[in-house]
């Protein structure tokens, strides 16, 4: 197991050097000159210079790059263009109700996913799965920041039961705090079930379909009972895999849920400073995004080869 | 539409759509029962249903100037914010803007904005896929699957988001940025389709009798790796529209005042006390839209797999 631990950390370190080289690229290179990408057209040549000088954006593009990782490595991440506040103490402020929210949301999708695709797969063919499988596929399809309207007008605009926008820190005050999330947790939750739901059934179908569970139910063990305590276990081990990578998409990519209800997290943070022209804040919280689905791909990938001791006598990995 | 019938999507081996059991791309040519693929393809109801709404769609957009009732940009100062009514079926917007003809425009914008943007994606994705996993070595394994690694690890939102950014605003612009943020999908599944079939007895044959590697790629792995990277393309279609929303929403995307679904739904939501219908019908049509390619693509995927026929 440790072995395994350790080629997989290692296989991560060349993904996380070309993942820093990339968000160097893209904010380095493809605009042409930094200094004009982010004081814009109107900015006098001069003023062009002097900039592209007080950042170092004159130097050469390696010597940027490698200065920058160097900084990367010991967690600096450049200061905001708009404040001068380090770009790491912006990511650490917003972080939070950034977790918070993909945590809950993650919570309602596995709360309404797993009944939902048990549900589907032990009566497959019948209503209940036909229901289940159009609603996992609508939910699917609906658009985030239109669900999330929806909900805002029937909550906030017309029942007045919940406030439309704004965040409360949970460690502050946790009965408003629970208000302010709750509409965009249930919004993120629900599109996550629907993936999940179809991750749980198909799975649990694979597994039903295996000689121990003819065992089992040959031992005259009920329907339920076989479900519960010899499938679904198994039918789990690929719905983990696929709830870690949903995590780490959220964490990383609440942009649009953030940004309908006002909340202050790091999606929106990547938000506010593309329009600001804040690339240094943008370079920074792009390669935070980055990393964190790396870091979580990890953790998956070990727990994944915990649960299924197939996963280290294979080697395989999911990269 | 009849959302009713068969499961779709999942792998969990569906009773053969029509049981035919039609050979489906395998042989070296690859020619699939086309015909009866056809048939099957209309007896699979949530495919078929998905498959009208884009026919639906699609005449929309190509004749949206016949089709709207007014001119979907031109602002009409007596007209503010009216609720739905014979003369405006679906009401007006805060310049007095008639819905519907926005939304029939804004049609264009999204199926545009996903033909666009997945043509890009598989014009990067299937030669660079083809070409990694054919000649495999340093460059496929080293570079172009470190470098798919890499690009996965941006959440795909974020990664179009900051291309977008860095390019500036514009409707093309947006298109560059999701079709890069696409691409990586279609490397990985062009490659590992390409290295199931390379090995495949055809090819050797087709190797050992002296064909080039031009020739092997387009006749022989070409044609048997299509289905699986056509079900890509459809739900990646799914994908992509809803991104252009998501940039449009942002600010990102198509610029006013041409009318985008996504933008459109920016504009109402600072309207929702004032004016709900506003918010309805744009995010209306990007369900629809994009529930429509998802039908297609599960179904497409259940019919074309041999796996799930069977």
């Amino acid at each position: 197991m440790l072995q395994f631990v350790v080629r997989r950390l290692l296989l991560s370190i060349p993904v996380l050097i070309l993942v820093t080289l990339l968000v160097f690229i893209l904010i380095h290179v493809v605009p042409g000159n930094p200094g004009r990408a982010i004081l814009g057209p109107e900015a006098s040549p001069e003023a062009v210079a002097a900039f592209n000088r007080a950042h170092g954006l004159d130097r050469p593009l390696h010597v940027q790059y490698l200065t920058w990782l160097a900084g990367v490595l010991r967690g600096d991440l450049g200061r905001s263009l708009v404040d001068g506040t380090p770009v790491a103490t912006l990511i650490a402020q917003r972080l939070p109700a950034t977790v918070e929210l993909a945590v809950g949301a993650m919570l309602v999708a596995t709360l309404v996913a797993l009944p939902a695709g048990i549900v589907a797969a032990t009566r497959r063919g019948t209503a209940a799965d036909h229901v289940g499988t159009v609603l996992a596929l609508a939910g699917l399809s609906v658009p985030q920041f239109w669900l999330g309207m929806l909900l805002i007008l029937f909550f906030a605009v017309r029942m007045k039961w919940l406030p439309a926008s704004g965040y409360v820190p949970l460690t502050v005050d946790p009965v408003q705090n629970l208000k302010t999330m709750i509409l965009p947790i249930v919004v993120t939750g629900l599109r996550e079930s629907a993936v999940l739901m179809r991750m749980m059934r198909s799975s649990l179908l694979e597994v039903l379909r295996l000689d121990y569970v003819r065992t089992a139910r040959a031992k005259g063990l009920g329907r339920w009972g076989v479900v519960v305590r010899h499938a679904a276990r198994n039918a789990l081990v690929p719905v983990l895999t696929v709830s870690g990578l949903q995590l780490a998409g959220l964490l990383g990519g609440l942009v649009i849920t953030e940004q309908i209800f006002v909340i202050p997290g790091f999606g929106r943070l990547i938000v506010d400073s593309i329009f600001t022209r804040d690339l240094i804040t943008l370079k920074g919280a792009v390669l935070v995004a980055a990393a964190l689905v790396v870091a979580v791909n990890l953790v998956v990938d070990i727990l994944y080869a915990w649960l299924d001791p197939r996963i280290k006598v294979t080697g395989g990995s999911r990269a | 539409m009849s959302l009713e019938p068969e499961p779709v999507a999942v792998p969990d081996l569906e009773p053969g759509g029509a049981g035919d059991g039609a050979a489906l791309p395998g042989g070296p040519q690859g020619v699939p029962g086309w015909r009866r693929l056809g048939r099957r393809f209309v007896r699979h109801r949530l495919a078929a249903a998905g498959a009208a709404v884009v026919l639906v769609l699609l005449v929309v957009a190509l004749l949206a100037p016949v089709l709207a009732p007014y001119d979907p940009v031109e602002p009409d100062y007596a007209a503010i914010l009216q609720p739905p009514s014979p003369a405006h079926p679906l009401g007006t917007d805060e310049l007095g803007r008639d819905i519907l003809s926005r939304l029939i425009y804004g049609a264009r914008v999204s199926i545009l904005a996903g033909l666009i943007s997945v043509g890009l994606a598989l014009a990067i994705g299937l030669p660079v896929g083809l070409v990694a996993g054919y000649f495999r070595g340093f460059w496929d394994e080293g570079v172009i699957m470190r470098l798919t690694d890499a690009l996965m690890a941006f959440p795909s939102l974020v990664l179009a988001l900051a291309i977008a950014a860095v390019l500036g605003p514009s409707f093309g612009n947006a298109m560059v940025a999701i079709g890069i943020s696409l691409a990586p999908t279609f490397i990985r599944l062009v490659r590992g389709q390409v290295l199931a079939v390379r090995e495949l007895e055809y090819v050797e044959a087709g190797r050992a009798a002296g064909a080039g590697h031009l020739w092997q790629i387009g006749r022989h792995i070409l044609p048997n790796i299509l289905s699986p990277v056509l079900v890509q393309a459809t739900l990646s279609l799914a994908a992509a529209v809803i991104s252009e929303a998501s940039l449009s929403y942002l600010g990102l995307g198509i610029q006013p005042p041409y009318p985008s679904w996504g933008y459109d739904l920016r504009t109402a939501q600072g309207y929702l006390d004032l004016a709900p219908w506003m918010a309805y019908w744009p995010g209306l049509a990007i369900f629809v839209t994009v529930l429509a390619f998802n039908l297609l693509g599960d179904g497409l995927r259940d019919l074309l797999d041999p796996r799930l026929r069977n």
